[in-house]
């Protein structure tokens, strides 16, 4: 079923804040095996500039996908969660994301499309600090598979 | 912002150093806790297969994770990266064996750009197939 392209440049509210702690970020750094000290020594980030540990540069995804979970779950919008796919990202950095931050997400439906019985939906997610800064913006393409025909060869 | 690469000494067509990031179950299994994306067919076998998966996938964001290291460890300063897109187009498929899979990835500098940026072109494989596509990179140097 497509998808209604009214929903196109529609935004969500804000989110609650989440406060980026040092230890998700070392848990993180150490899932992708990435040993940069400038993730998880205070001193290291400092050398470089950086008032705390800074996070890997996907860290930041984690937060804007579940704010986008308001976009994928609005009953109106209707699209089927369970044949979604991701197909693209995208990142564009004001400034690397930090211990400490407060960060809210606002997700806007940039664009709605149909291609092939496939529903493609591209999703903006603008990051912000508990002082307004825009830190990232996150751009996440997902697409539902089409669902598979219904079958035809019963004795309907 | 301090990175150690020189934009004045860089040229296009440069090659980064090329890394090879191995991946198994337990990475899966830790990444999906660390990220909070617990879908099954990331450790779940029986469910990856029931969905058309030739057998558990590792996280596309866990690909993308690892494809940008080879720029955060060329500048040695990961706040230094300005924009970061992929493409996800084909899955690392992740056996349950004692090797799992391995995600290879090449970097090119393939244009220099304003404001002591340059852009850097990825190549991400594994098992000798492409699983990004469009995997592009802006860094400021020093």
């Amino acid at each position: 079923m497509a998808l209604d392209q009214s929903f196109v440049g529609r935004s969500y509210p804000p989110t609650d804040p989440y406060e980026v702690g040092r230890e998700k970020i070392r848990e993180f750094a150490e899932a992708v095996g990435d040993d940069n000290p400038v993730y998880t020594d205070p001193e290291a980030a400092k050398a470089l500039g950086y008032a705390d540990v800074i996070a890997p540069p996907t860290f930041v995804f984690s937060i804007t996908f579940k704010a986008a979970g308001q976009v994928v779950q609005d009953p109106q919008l209707g699209l089927d969660y369970s044949r979604v796919v991701h197909g693209d990202q995208k990142f564009a950095y004001v400034r690397p994301v930090r211990a400490g931050d407060r960060l809210t997400v606002t997700s806007t439906i940039e664009a709605v499309k149909s291609m092939a019985g496939n529903d493609i939906l591209d999703i903006r997610g603008e990051v912000h600090d508990e002082t307004g800064e825009h830190v990232v913006t996150a751009w996440t393409k997902l697409v539902a598979r089409a669902a598979e025909p219904a079958q035809t060869d019963g004795e309907a | 912002m301090t990175t150690k690469i020189a934009y004045d000494d860089v040229e296009v067509g440069a090659e980064l150093p090329a890394r090879s990031f191995p991946v198994n179950r337990a990475a899966l299994v830790r990444y999906a806790g660390a990220s909070g994306d617990f879908n099954p067919i990331h450790w779940n076998e029986k469910f990856a297969k029931e969905v058309g998966l030739p057998d558990v996938i590792a996280h596309g964001m866990f690909t993308m994770a690892e494809a940008i290291r080879v720029v955060t460890d060329w500048t040695g300063d990961p706040g230094a990266l300005v924009d970061y897109g992929v493409r996800f187009t084909r899955p690392v498929v992740v056996p349950n064996d004692d090797r799992g899979a391995v995600i290879e990835v090449t970097g090119k500098v393939a244009a220099k750009l304003d404001d002591n940026t340059v852009r850097v072109d990825l190549t991400v494989t594994s098992g000798g197939q492409k699983v990004l596509g469009m995997s592009r990179a802006v860094v400021r140097l020093a």
